[in-house]
């Protein structure tokens, strides 16, 4: 970080004249260990620093970034979005005296008990090892891996007005692999942190349960390939904490940000079937539902002290009790649509400018502390499903179908055998509808995804989602073949 | 970055290794220029100069990697690249030996230069805007140089240059009622351009009839190219890489068995020859100008990338498993008889977020998307509202499978994830006896 404000001072120094301006420094650390099969895959260290200058300037905006940080590099970096400032200032979709201000001064780190560097390179290839051995259960597993994946980011925005907001984001990421086939069946099955992600250190090994789930992900590899396939029909379905994730990131986190409701997006990542007039009064689910925006929940993956515009983050509600509230958007957004937002501009990298994402975005647990088994026993004829594998969803997200590694047949209020490729499909807006159950404070899990692309130039980041499992009724449900 | 700033990087790295390492330098670098737009005004524009260096040391049959950005600086740039080259030595002697380590051991060397300088970014999105007028246009412009270059220090010297643009757009009326164009290429031509609009424009007009609602069920379909890209992603993603292919995880595993078969008319190939990838590896081997993957509804090759060639004794042919310039053999239906062709039916124009369905029968669902429409009697008739598809390869380029058409679309990648893409398709068009409706 001291390197990074150094460089801000310097520039700082010698700012360009303009109404506005902001430099946005990102000095990024990375390793990546595998072993695969028994064998060490090549290491990766990355390092990556660079910056944007965002300026606005006689009524246009405009970004120049560059990983040359010499005075020279910023002053070119600075001519360039000066260009393109007079560009937008023609030709541009909004007067650039709506983008916002800030004068915020900032600090954030994430948890972070155990640090990377404290365990040597050698005892991390041995806990990988031990993590293969423990997968490599039977001839019928015919691929396997575990690894271990560190990101640090620091970031150092500073701003015109005497913003200056620094973060430090750690992460280390574990996950496991096994791949069980017999004939024309294949699958597959991850445990171990892989789709459990969070801020923090090594402490994540621990959490995530490396080593202790990998006999169980083999055998619930070869234990579904000998599964029926998932029965066909309308029918219950619990999802867990694990499903949730990917159906709270489809189907309400992306239908509420504010560029795609303005249109921004409908090139690539497509538009909504939310519409401005529907704040404050739309049914989005069952009076079960409650949707919180929340960047300060330790250690989830997107928290965070304020985001790329300087906006001091804060938690906001989505959905209360069923009714839509508020949809996710920054200051710029915010300005260009008259709606209220969230801090939730954000870009992957130095090399990207802010656009409107989901951060946290969380599921609330429902009153009355319902156990999952609690939930279960509520179904007379139903599946669980766990783990995303598929997923898709229209372009207003609304006609969605996701897939999970594993399910199980629900009975009578009992959990009974596997069923091998579950899936299901439904529509955004009749679906949260059909919600009915929702496990308490001790069944939430805080997860989130490391791959949401968005964006043109694309993007992709990590957005935290926290979840208890919850229960639906009369939901299309299917298994594989055909 | 030039090539000889890059070359000269790499040699002072060179000339401090002891005798028995082995170093491979990668460069990756753009110079780009993107312009957001939305209706048809410019959302959000700026430039980015990015250059990465990624390291590979060898001692013995020990390795590691290391990645770095670079700022352009000769100087400054090679104390960072030292600076990395001592942490990979410092890693080395704590990593195991690597059976499947895979370096190309035979040094050879190569220049490309790829189009010529892309028109201004603001000249060409002000030209847009202008024959746009009265659009509700949204997309991306992105414009630039892209480098790629190698050098180790058993004497491999590559460096690729290409300068191109893409102009990836869709013209909407209203909610999610649209047409999609592009124009991407390396000579900029503002009658393309014209001419693009003017087609856009023409299918609006159909597109602003009243929706049609289709019910789940089996309909059949042309799949025009841009269609055709995501069917072929999907087959990307696990269906050629060796892999894949060894540990029975390849969605073509029944393909391969022997269980289930494509139509013979479907051929599929990486064509590495057609020139915007460069033809060399990270690991210094060469890619060959074209490898058939499918050939005759039968499965021919694997991709093979050097660690996987390593481990499963085969020859490196690719990069990755993934292709990167692929192309499927065109058909005999002419392009102006699609419709006559297709009589009754559907026409999708685009295909939107594919995903495994059941990856062990190859079944896919996704999302129609922008212009797809209602046919009747070989004319378009009505727009149709987004519909999610459920149906196998094995079907739609198997047994439904009724023809390709003659002519093939090229088109370059507009994805810009991991820096500016480089990948491109050749595809024709589809004609299908039926495709699975869901939702």
């Amino acid at each position: 970080m001291e390197q990074l404000l150094a460089i801000a001072d310097r520039f700082a120094a010698q700012a360009p004249p303009c109404d506005y301006w902001t430099l946005r420094l990102v000095a990024e650390e990375s390793d990546h260990l595998s072993v695969r099969q028994g064998v060490v895959e090549p290491s990766a260290l990355g390092y990556s620093l660079g910056a944007m200058v965002t300026v606005v300037s006689g009524g246009g905006l405009g970004y120049g970034a560059t990983s040359d940080l010499s005075p020279a590099g910023l002053v070119a970096a600075t001519d360039q979005a000066l260009g393109w400032a007079e560009a937008h200032a023609r030709l541009g979709l909004f007067d650039a005296a709506l983008y916002p201000r800030s004068a915020l001064q900032a600090e954030y780190r994430s948890p972070l008990t155990q640090p990377w560097g404290n365990l040597p390179l050698v005892d991390k290839l041995a806990l990988l090892q031990e993590a293969n051995r423990a997968l490599a259960i039977d001839e019928r597993i015919v691929d396997w891996a575990a690894w271990l994946a560190y990101r640090r980011v620091s970031q150092l925005l500073v701003t015109s007005e005497g913003g200056r907001i620094a973060q430090t984001l750690d992460y280390v990421s574990p996950g496991l692999v096994a791949v069980a086939n017999e004939g024309s069946q294949t699958q597959r099955r991850h445990g171990g942190g892989a789709d459990w992600p969070q801020q923090g250190g090594l402490e994540r090994i621990t959490a995530a349960d490396l080593l202790a789930a990998a006999p169980r992900v083999a055998e619930e590899a070869i234990a579904l390939l000998a599964a029926p396939e998932c029965p066909e029909g309308r029918m219950d379905l619990i999802l867990l904490p694990s499903q949730m994730v990917l159906q709270i990131h489809e189907s309400i986190g992306h239908p509420l940000e504010l560029d795609r409701i303005l249109g921004d997006e409908r090139n690539y990542a497509g538009t909504s079937f939310v519409t401005p007039e529907m704040f404050g009064t739309y049914r989005y689910g069952s009076a079960l539902l409650n949707v919180t925006f929340d960047p300060g929940i330790p250690g989830e993956l997107a928290s965070a002290v304020a985001d790329d515009e300087g906006t001091p983050a804060a938690r906001e509600r989505l959905i209360r009790d069923g009714i839509l509230e508020r949809p996710l958007g920054g200051r710029l957004s915010q300005a260009r649509s008259g709606l209220p937002g969230t801090a939730n501009a954000r870009a992957c990298s130095w090399d990207r400018p802010p656009i409107d994402r989901m951060a946290n975005i969380n599921l609330e647990p429902g009153p009355g502390g319902q156990t999952l088994a609690d939930l279960i026993g509520r179904v007379e004829r139903g599946v669980l499903m766990d783990t995303n594998r598929s997923w898709s969803i229209d372009d207003s997200r609304n006609k969605f179908q996701f897939g999970c590694e594993l399910g199980r047949l629900i009975e009578d209020g009992e959990l009974k055998g596997l069923v091998r490729n579950p899936g299901y499909r439904g529509i955004s807006a009749e679906f949260w509808r059909n919600l009915d159950g929702i496990g308490g404070a001790d069944t939430l899990e805080v997860r989130g995804v490391q791959n949401c692309g968005k964006g043109e130039p694309n993007q992709a980041v990590y957005v935290g989602h926290a979840a208890p499992p919850c229960l639906f009724r009369d939901v299309a449900v299917f298994g594989g073949e055909e | 970055m030039t090539p000889d700033t890059f070359f000269a990087l790499a040699e002072g790295l060179n000339g401090g290794l002891t005798g028995q390492e082995q170093l491979f330098c990668a460069l990756t670098a753009e110079a780009s220029d993107f312009v957001r737009l939305n209706h048809n005004r410019i959302r959000q524009a700026g430039s980015v100069r990015s250059a990465a260096l990624g390291l590979t040391l060898v001692a013995g049959a020990r390795q590691a990697e290391a990645s770095c950005d670079l700022t352009g600086d000769p100087g400054q740039d090679l104390t960072r690249a030292q600076d990395l080259l001592g942490r990979l030595r410092e890693r080395l002697p704590h990593v195991p030996e690597d059976p499947y380590l895979n370096l190309s051991e035979d040094p050879w060397t190569g220049e490309t230069r790829v189009g010529d300088q892309p028109p201004d970014a603001r000249d060409a999105v002000a030209a847009l805007i202008e024959r746009a007028e009265g659009l509700d246009l949204v997309g991306i412009w992105a414009s630039g140089e892209i480098v790629e270059g190698l050098v180790s220090s058993i004497g491999h010297g590559h460096w690729h240059q290409s300068q191109s643009f893409n102009l990836d757009w869709s013209a909407y009326l209203s909610g999610d009622r649209a047409v999609k164009a592009s124009y991407a290429g390396l000579d900029w031509d503002p009658r393309a351009l014209a001419a693009k609009v003017e087609a856009q424009r023409q299918r609006l007009e159909v597109t602003a009839r009243p929706a049609r609602t289709l019910t789940p069920g089996r309909y059949r379909a042309y799949l025009a190219p841009a269609a055709v890209t995501d069917l072929i992603d999907m087959l990307a993603w696990g269906g050629f890489d060796l892999k894949s292919h060894r540990t029975r995880q390849t969605p073509l595993l029944k393909l391969v068995r022997g269980e289930r078969s494509f139509d013979p008319r479907v051929t599929i190939r990486e064509e590495h020859e057609r020139g915007l990838k460069p033809r060399f590896t990270s690991e210094g081997f060469e890619k060959p100008g074209a490898i058939t993957l499918i050939e005759g509804g039968r499965f021919a090759q694997c991709l093979v990338d050097a660690r996987d060639g390593k481990e499963y004794g085969e020859a490196v042919n690719a990069s990755g498993g993934s292709p990167e310039s692929v192309a499927l053999a065109a058909g005999d239906i002419p392009q102006p008889r699609i419709l006559e062709r297709l009589g009754t039916g559907l026409y999708v124009g685009n295909l939107w977020y594919c995903n495994w369905s059941d990856p062990n029968d190859c079944r896919i669902t996704g999302m129609t998307r922008f212009g797809t429409y209602w046919v009747e009697g070989g004319e378009l008739v009505a727009p149709v509202r987004v519909m999610r598809f459920d149906d196998s390869l094995y079907h739609l380029l198997g047994d439904r499978l009724e023809g390709l058409t003659a002519e093939r679309d090229l088109i370059l990648s507009p994805q810009t994830y991991e820096g500016r893409s480089t990948d491109s398709y050749l595809l024709p068009g589809l004609l299908v006896s039926g495709i699975e409706l869901a939702l």
